[in-house]
């Protein structure tokens, strides 16, 4: 048995760099609170990378064959009953181990890339003492040993999150995406809360160890009682599920991430392509044994995700922000990686999808990640984030024009890039379940090679634009991120993900199905083929084809409208009909009864005040008829 | 000369000059009003004292020896009472009871 | 005899706490004293009768004579207090006499009247007045004489002249 407790210090250094630069971070020059931030990860990144080393290669294996589930540090932190307790703790096994990879990698890397990124910025020490915060939070859910510790690491990164988004505070357009991404994450952790709670209420226990156990006290309790036709372990999966889609940004609990990229770009790759809006899909892979024993709620999340990744697919299409395709892109992908989720079975092969969506994830953080990172070296070049003005950039920016290039061709699915073994994995799994969702699964991988693609065209070929300066090539650190991320979206596909990371712990083989494999590629051939058409030249089919389409077009330009039905709930239903009668409420009852306590008492007070008239006689009257009034009662009326 | 007079003859004389005192004492204006209803006061007291002893207890003295008492203090008390009423015309040159009202809310 | 003392008691009791005149309020009260006084003598108590008129009539009546003359326009007539005020008080004290007087004809005293009484002798008063033993009364002699001295200081203290 291998001695894991170090593991502990992956979660402490980045807290510590936190109370560090966020305490004395203006008294540092700035680049010492980068080096510190940045060194910092690096440390981690080092630590896991051991860590996963010893867990995957050294560590035995449990009597099954299977990757052992193992506690690094638990210490019971909140005791509720002796037998429902809150603990914080490590828990490693394959998925947790895996996300400590991905998270302290990409984390390192916006770490290093902010370095020249947000040189000169004001508020440089408090970038990184948050981006560390950040790094702290993910890190303890994803190695959270029990839900409930989840719950608390999981409201610890909206946090990070809402700080991050509303970094350039003093924009209105950043703090109001900062309030939308945190209400509506919270709106959605209501639903996660209540999951939780009907969870441990029936089983008794947060422990993830015994709750996805072979015999956990979720498949015995909870089956019983009956509520409007499904059962409350279902109840509890769906809404904890809810909890997950907020985060993740899936339908309708979208609205917050494109509005999130006010944030600075570094940002943007980090949380909300690689890391924080996994955090649903880690979700579900945790409480996957639950969910495979809840159909109803696995169809939902299949559904969900199926129908997300189309929405935000067609929506990306025809957005002009590179950014904002960007951060449709990435609802795309995690709508896949739910969809997988939601088609798998469990245990051996039948739990491809559940392999699948680990896969994608893994694959998914680097390609999106260097996406979004050369969208901010771009962005640095031009100073602006619209496609319309920009074009010609592949002679100013070569090292940001290959990485980029390699990372649109991994996440069209082209091999031998990563991104492509991860996504044939997921449609093998969705063809075997359900062919609807394979059809669906089919369409979207064409849209996303045609909208990266034209992302890619309209930026880097096309006529050249007219630039106020010369756009040059970002510094040194921000390309040697853009560098490595390139290699790990060209490697990383050749990991044998199914001997590591599976849904019941136990390596099984896979091999390509080229009958699944050969239309998905020819599909993402299709659609860059389409998009070169279209968008390598400056010509006017694409103005043709936008207002042929008409409607459709302006409804999905609009996305849909959905944030405009948002505001229309908000604002003339939910203000006027609850929130004023509840601030009238407020107002008049119980601040009025709080104010009436006090001006009884001021009264009151007035009143008796005049008995301390200073008047002898007075006093004397009082003390006169007090005395009268004592020997009437006890010489006449209290005879005992 | 006064055999045959009842006790409570001497009693209520007590008691109404006693309650008259009272009254004065809540009712009068000037300071030194004041004072000569608390001597009015004193007095009807020792009257009952006197009385109680003569009557019921004649071979002792202790009722008149508390008056005796009572009169010492009465003239002590007098006297301090009209320094400080002394005292207060000096500085408010009126002695109306009412006006001295500074210890109050 | 005991009946016009007591009527003199009474009478010029009242007319002292209702007068509006002070020194004819202090008149009455002299009256009064003496007529207290008188009392003693009917009840055979000499030489407190003798310290009456002495301290009370002689002296305390005097001190307030002389505070008068200090503080006061003797002329004016003084306020008659509103009704305010008189209503309450005799309300209260008349309450009280009530009451007291009821509870006083109500009682059995053992005994009522008194057939034959002797003059108290005043070497006993002297006797007892100094001696330790039971019913002596040497230990409140020297506190009324601590007394009598404080209040003396106190007064003189408490008159004197500031130098402000």
């Amino acid at each position: 048995m291998i001695d894991f407790s170090f593991t502990v210090w992956i979660l402490l250094i980045p807290l510590v760099v936190f109370v560090l630069v966020g305490l004395f971070g203006n008294r540092f020059k700035p680049i010492v609170s980068g080096v510190i931030g940045t060194s910092g990860l690096f440390v981690i990144w080092v630590l896991s990378l051991f860590t996963a080393y010893k867990y995957f290669f050294v560590l035995e294996k449990a009597a099954d064959g299977s990757f052992q589930k193992l506690l690094a540090v638990n210490t019971v932190w909140l005791n509720l009953t002796d037998k429902l307790h809150v603990d914080l703790g490590v828990l490693l096994d394959p998925i947790s181990v895996m996300m400590l990879i991905v998270i302290t990698t990409v984390s390192f890397m916006a770490h290093l890339y902010s370095i020249g990124y947000m040189h000169g910025e004001k508020g440089f020490s408090r970038f990184f003492a948050t981006l560390s915060l950040f790094s702290f939070s993910m890190l303890g859910l994803v190695v959270a040993t029990n839900i409930f510790q989840m719950y608390i690491f999981w409201e610890l990164v909206g946090v990070s999150s809402y700080l991050l988004i509303g970094f350039y505070y003093t924009r209105d357009s950043a703090v109001a995406a900062s309030k939308k991404a945190f209400i509506v994450t919270r709106f959605a952790d209501l639903g996660f809360l209540i999951g939780i709670l009907i969870l441990s209420y029936t089983t008794g226990t947060f422990d993830f160890i015994t709750l996805t156990s072979s015999n956990s006290p979720a498949f015995s309790s909870g089956q019983g009682i009956w509520f409007l036709g499904m059962s409350t372990m279902t109840w509890s999966m769906i809404f904890i599920f809810m909890g997950g889609a907020g985060k993740s940004a899936m339908f309708p609990l979208h609205i917050w991430l494109p509005d999130a990229m006010e944030g600075p770009t570094p940002v943007s790759a980090l949380i909300h392509a690689a890391t924080m809006v996994v955090a649903g899909v880690y979700l579900v892979a945790r409480m996957f044994p639950i969910y495979i024993h809840e159909p109803a709620a696995l169809d939902i999340v299949a559904w969900v995700g199926a129908f997300t990744s189309l929405f935000a697919a067609v929506i990306a299409c025809t957005q002009l922000d590179i950014k904002r395709v960007l951060a449709y892109s990435t609802m795309s992908q995690i709508g896949y990686m739910m969809l997988a989720l939601g088609v798998s079975g469990y245990g051996g092969h039948n739990g491809l999808g559940y392999m699948a969506s680990m896969f994608h994830l893994f694959t998914h953080a680097f390609f999106k990640a260097l996406l979004f990172l050369g969208a901010g070296a771009i962005i640095h070049a031009v100073h602006s984030n619209y496609m319309n003005e920009m074009g010609g950039l592949r002679k100013y920016l070569p090292i940001t024009h290959l990485t980029f290039l390699i990372a649109c061709l991994a996440i069209a699915g082209i091999p031998p890039f990563a991104g492509f073994f991860s996504k044939d994995e997921i449609l093998v799994a969705a063809f075997h379940h359900n062919k609807a969702l394979f059809t669906i699964e089919y369409i979207v991988a064409g849209l996303t090679a045609f909208y990266m693609f034209r992302l890619y065209y309209s930026v880097f070929w096309r006529k050249e634009v007219h630039y106020h300066h010369t756009p040059h090539e970002a510094p040194a650190t921000m390309t040697i991120p853009l560098i490595f991320l390139a290699l790990g979206s060209v490697f990383t596909g050749f990991i044998p993900f199914s001997k590591l990371v599976t849904s019941d712990g136990l390596p099984f083989e896979i091999h390509t199905e080229w009958m699944v494999a050969i239309p998905s590629i020819l599909v993402a051939v299709v659609g860059i083929a389409i998009a070169t058409f279209l968008y390598r030249k400056d010509n006017n089919m694409p103005q043709r084809i936008t207002t042929a389409l008409g409607g459709f077009y302006t409804a999905a330009f609009h996305k849909f409208y959905i944030d405009e039905v948002y505001l229309f709930i908000t604002k003339k239903i939910i203000f006027n009909y609850i929130s004023r009668p509840i601030a009238w409420f407020d107002r008049h009852i119980v601040d009025g009864t709080m104010n009436g306590v006090a001006f009884v008492t001021n009264e009151a007070s007035d009143r008796i005040k005049k008995l301390q008239s200073g008047q002898l006689q007075q006093y004397a009257l009082v003390f006169v008829s007090g005395t009268v009034f004592l020997a009437l009662l006890f010489i006449y009326l209290w005879t005992n | 000369m006064f055999e045959g007079v009842p006790l409570t003859w001497f009693l209520i004389t007590g008691t109404i000059m006693f309650f008259v005192g009272v009254y004065g004492f809540l009712v009068r204006k000037n300071l030194i009003t004041i004072l000569m209803s608390i001597e009015l006061i004193l007095n009807s007291v020792n009257i009952n004292f006197v009385a109680f002893n003569k009557i019921l207890y004649p071979d002792h003295l202790e009722g008149m020896f508390f008056t005796i008492f009572i009169i010492a203090v009465a003239a002590a008390e007098a006297s301090v009472a009209i320094a400080i009423i002394i005292n207060i015309y000096r500085r408010l040159v009126n002695i109306d009871v009412e006006k001295i009202n500074e210890m109050k809310y | 005899m005991f009946a016009i003392f007591a009527a003199v008691i009474i009478i010029f009791s009242v007319l002292t706490v209702t007068s509006r005149r002070i020194l004819r309020a202090a008149t009455f009260l002299l009256f009064v004293l003496v007529a207290t006084g008188g009392m003693y003598f009917l009840l055979r108590f000499n030489f407190l009768a003798a310290i009456q008129l002495t301290l009370y009539a002689g002296g305390i009546v005097v001190l307030i004579i002389f505070s008068i003359l200090l503080t006061s326009h003797i002329g004016d007539k003084l306020e008659a207090p509103g009704w305010k005020k008189i209503i309450p008080a005799f309300l209260v004290a008349a309450a009280g006499g009530v009451i007291s007087v009821l509870t006083i004809l109500q009682h059995q005293f053992p005994m009522e009247v008194v057939t034959s009484a002797e003059r108290t002798d005043i070497r006993v008063i002297a006797k007892s007045l100094i001696s330790t033993g039971k019913f002596g009364y040497a230990l409140p002699f020297e506190v009324i004489s601590i007394l009598l001295l404080a209040a003396m200081v106190g007064a003189i203290i408490l008159a004197k002249k500031r130098k402000d």
